[in-house]
This record gives structure tokens, sequence and C-alpha cells, in this order.
């Protein structure tokens, strides 16, 4: 697995839940290293042990944790760069939606190694889409809805978000629900 | 609209300028950073984009040259000289702050006047921030957005590299360190001190190497045990510390045997001074749980200025000497070895 996936949850956990409750994790998880670098590779199964511990630790369903672990993404300030790759998608939300088949390409020119699950984005009718994951590590699919419920909020769109399966359900309700936040193109982060 | 395209000339699109204004929507929807320039280099029309670049006023009515400086090509002031550059590559300025540079091609039109196509070269980044450019100034099919994408996020991995050789820097030191520390008293050990002493001699500087026994140790070890004994060491490594500067290396380089080395320091009188004041402290008792450790030290001293041509293991062996020689003294005494008698 690449190291970004297990530094994400890492930051996560840490950012959200503070040190303890990672040094927790990292003690139920028993990865073999005090934290994870995000240009390494490590064993896929240690990311399966990281969201099973954090689960146990936090007392909640996997699925939970994860969903949460894709708000995070977008929404943390400390992941302000990330949210402007994902920005740099599409101008609205339709368009980030539509841009979704792209996703894993995106990920590659930015980290050649980085191999994200393929993504199907299919436009049932005119505000709702279905989109589908396949492969990836396990439980993928609620990281994206988190992540898809975010971006909404990002672009100021209203949706509700239904999964079923590897497939999500996303219903546009309103595209220009709120103002959303700003993006600026050439702005510089970090 | 259709009647236009049908009348492209051998040169290249037959249309006047006023034939192209009407295509304007078409134009501005793919290349929003073109300019229509009439035969006395006026500017008729501009794209959404470029205008943006220029929010003072309209362009229309602007002279292009008034508003952009060719750099290259140069020596460019006039419309006919302008038109002379068609088909290559124009290197551009904007006339006015924040100056952004800009890439160029000017195709002429029959009927007179000529289409100039913009875009941003390498500037593309601080373009976009200056003129707040957003996704929706550039047509889906250009490659600009895709472009800062890639900028942003391989300054990102950049970023993320250099946290980590950052990190494995530290970690290198760190066991660097480690191998060349002596972990009971945080001294240097032996490896280092040899080091530091192959550089010494390598470049040349003068320094004093003290070699340092302890005397009595073996007793506080018998009788109170190692852990006494450690505490004593760790004692002595303090003292000399204290004595010593920081520029100089303390080495502990046996049980209870010590190197000090005394960089750029040659005078004997100051030698005899640290030598003197170590070997008071350490005749002082070394309390240790409640009981006083007594020890001593002998210290066998060598300059390497005595030497025309100084070799580690020369040194180290004369002050070996030398040690012995204030043992035999009846200890806790420093003698200076005399080069070329101990061999």
């Amino acid at each position: 697995m690449h190291g970004l996936i297990n530094k994400a949850i890492q930051v996560f956990l840490q950012d959200s839940y503070g040190p303890d409750l990672w040094s927790e994790v990292l003690q139920r998880a028993d990865p073999g290293v005090s934290g994870f670098e995000a240009m390494l590779r490590y064993d896929d199964a240690v990311t399966e042990r990281l969201v099973t511990a954090a689960a146990l630790a936090l007392d909640r369903p996997p699925a939970t944790v994860l969903e949460d672990l894709g708000t995070y993404l977008v929404s943390h300030p400390h992941m302000a760069g990330l949210r402007r790759l994902l920005r740099f998608a599409g101008v609205g939300y339709e368009d980030f939606l539509t841009s979704l088949d792209d996703l894993p390409d995106r990920a590659r020119l930015a980290v050649l190694d980085l191999d994200l699950p393929q993504m199907a984005l299919r436009q049932v009718s005119p505000g709702l889409f279905t989109l589908s994951c396949r492969g990836g590590p396990k439980g993928f699919a609620w990281v994206m809805v988190g992540v898809l419920r975010a971006m909404a909020d990002d672009y100021g769109a209203l949706v509700t978000l239904e999964r079923r399966g590897d497939t999500i359900e996303i219903r546009l309700v309103e595209r220009d629900f709120s103002e959303g936040r700003a993006f600026d193109l050439g702005a510089r982060t970090g | 609209m259709s009647g236009g395209l049908q009348t492209f000339g051998p040169h290249g699109p037959a249309l006047g300028t006023r034939g192209l204004c009407d295509l304007g929507g078409v134009f501005d929807a793919l290349c929003p950073m073109h300019l229509v320039l009439d035969e006395t280099g006026h500017i008729r029309h501009a794209g959404p984009t470029i205008q943006k670049l220029w929010p003072e006023a309209p362009l229309t009515d602007a002279r292009f040259l008034e508003v952009f400086e060719l750099a290259r090509p140069g020596a460019v002031t006039s419309m006919q000289a302008l038109m002379a550059t068609a088909g290559r590559k124009l290197h551009l300025r904007m006339r006015a702050a924040p100056r952004t540079a800009l890439n160029g091609l000017l195709i002429p039109l029959e009927a007179g006047g000529a289409v100039v196509n913009l875009s941003f070269g390498l500037s593309v980044q601080g373009a976009v921030r200056a003129h707040h450019l957003t996704g929706a100034d550039f047509p889906p099919t250009d490659l600009t957005v895709e472009l800062l994408y890639l900028l942003e996020a391989n300054a990102m991995v950049m970023d993320a590299f250099t946290q980590l050789s950052l990190r494995l820097q530290g970690a290198m030191i760190a066991a660097e360190e480690q191998a060349f520390t002596d972990t009971l008293t945080g001294l240097k050990n032996r490896r280092a001190m040899d080091h530091v002493l192959a550089r010494l001699i390598a470049q040349g500087e003068p320094f004093a190497l003290m070699h340092v026994d302890l005397d009595y140790f073996k007793d506080v070890n018998d009788s109170l045990g190692h852990a006494a004994g450690d505490h004593v060491l760790q004692h002595v490594a303090r003292k000399m510390l204290e004595v010593t500067r920081d520029e100089d290396t303390v080495a502990r380089v046996g049980g209870d045997e010590f190197v000090l080395i005394l960089h750029n320091l040659a005078t004997r009188r100051r030698i005899e001074e640290i030598a003197q004041a170590l070997l008071a402290r350490l005749q002082e008792p070394i309390p240790y749980q409640g009981r006083p450790c007594r020890i001593a030290a002998s210290i066998g001293i060598v300059l390497s200025g005595d030497y025309t041509a100084p070799e580690a293991d020369r040194l180290l062996h004369d002050s070996d000497t030398a040690l012995y020689a204030a043992k035999r003294g009846g200890r806790a005494q420093h003698v200076f070895a005399a080069p070329g008698e101990g061999a």
C-alpha cells in the first residue's frame, strides 16, 4: 500500500482525536513502525489493521471512521493542498463529479506509483448520478462518500448520498445551495 | 458565420476583420486570449480572458503595441514590422504592472489586419495569481488548468520528499553520533578520537594530547560494585568536560582510560594548569550512596608541536610512556613526554 494512504489515516486520527488515540491505534495495529512516511510503501495488510484498530479505539463502525476520513481529507486546514488538487478537477460540482473517472489518472500524474481504485460515474437522470468503485483497499467507497459530501459543501452544492455496496448514489438536490468556498486558481498553499 | 468560413484564401483565412468579429463568440470560447487587429495596429476585438489582464479600460480601440511590448523579435515598433513577425513565436510583455509575460502568434488576414493569439508561458502560475483568473477563464481544451494542477501536485510531492529527506538525515546524524559516542559517559569513543586525531594531524593544527588513566578505580569496582564504578566514570567525565573547552575532544578510550585533545593549545604553562586542575578535581571524594569513592588519576602529555611530522600511533605511544612515568612517579601526577626517547 502506498504510504500516502497510511499517512492520511495517521494524520486524520492525530488531528481529529489527538496523540493518545494514535498511540493506542499504533499499539493495536502493531505495524512495526512508529509512524508512516508518505513517500514509502507498506504492506497492504497494515492499512486494514489500522482501520480495524481505529474503529475499535473509537468504538465506531469502520464505515463511519472511513467516511470521517474522507471528510477530513477535504475539509481540514492541514489538507488544504489536497483540497486544492481536487478542486482543479472542475469549475462546478457536476464538473467535479464527471471528472471522477479521471481521478486515478490525476492521482498518478501527481504521484506516479499511487494506484487508486477505478471509478466509473454514470448519470442516471439530470440530478442523479451513481459512482462505482472497483478494487482498492477495503471500504474505499466509504472514504469516497466523505469526500463527495465535503466537496459538495466546498462547491456550495446540496446533495444526498447513499451507498449500496461499492456503488454510491449521488442526488444533486441544488447546484447553488450556498456560497461554498472560494477557489483561487493561482493561490499559493503551504 | 457560415459564409465567412468558406472564403479561405491560399495564404490563410480570407476573412476581413469584420468577418472575424462576427465569429467573435466562437473565437472567444475557443481562444479567449486572442485579439483582432486592424490595418493600423489597433485592437478591434479582445477575447474575454486577455481583457481580464487589462482591467483598467477596454482593450478595444487601444493600439496593440502601446499595450504590449515585444521582447523578441526585437525592434518592432510599427504595425508593418509587427506584421512581418507572422508565424513566428512572439515573446511579449504587458506594459502595465505586473508586466505579465506572454507568448503569441500573429496570423495576418488577407483583407488587412491580423489575429494575435496569446498564452501564458512559464509565467502561468504567477500570472493566474496576479490577474485572479479562474478555471472558467480557460476553455476545457486548454491545458493551463492541468498544468497548474501538475505544478501544485509536484510542489506537494517535492515537499513530502524534502520532509522525508530531513527526517532521514536527522536519523543518520543520530546514528552517526551514537557510533562515535561512549554511551556510559556521553563522551566521544575511541573511534571518534581516532578521527579527530587524524584530522588534526592532516590539517597541521597544533594540539596537546593528554592520556589520562584512573588510579584506584579497580578498588572502587571491587569493593562497591559496577554500579559505583559507572557512577565514578560519569563523574570523571563531567569533571573532564569542566576543565576543557567546547572545541576540545574528550574521549573514553578504555575501561578507565581517557584521551583529551586540546585544540590549538601549545603552551606548556596553560596545559599544565589544565592537568593540575583536573588532577585536583579527581582527588576529591565522589559520594556514592552516602559513601565516598576515592580515586586519583595520572596523566601523560604529548605536544604535537614537539614533532616535525606527528603520527597518531607515535603520539599515543609516547603519551602512554609518559603516563606510566607519571604512575611510577607516585600517581596523581602529570608528565610531559620527551619525544624520541620513548621508542
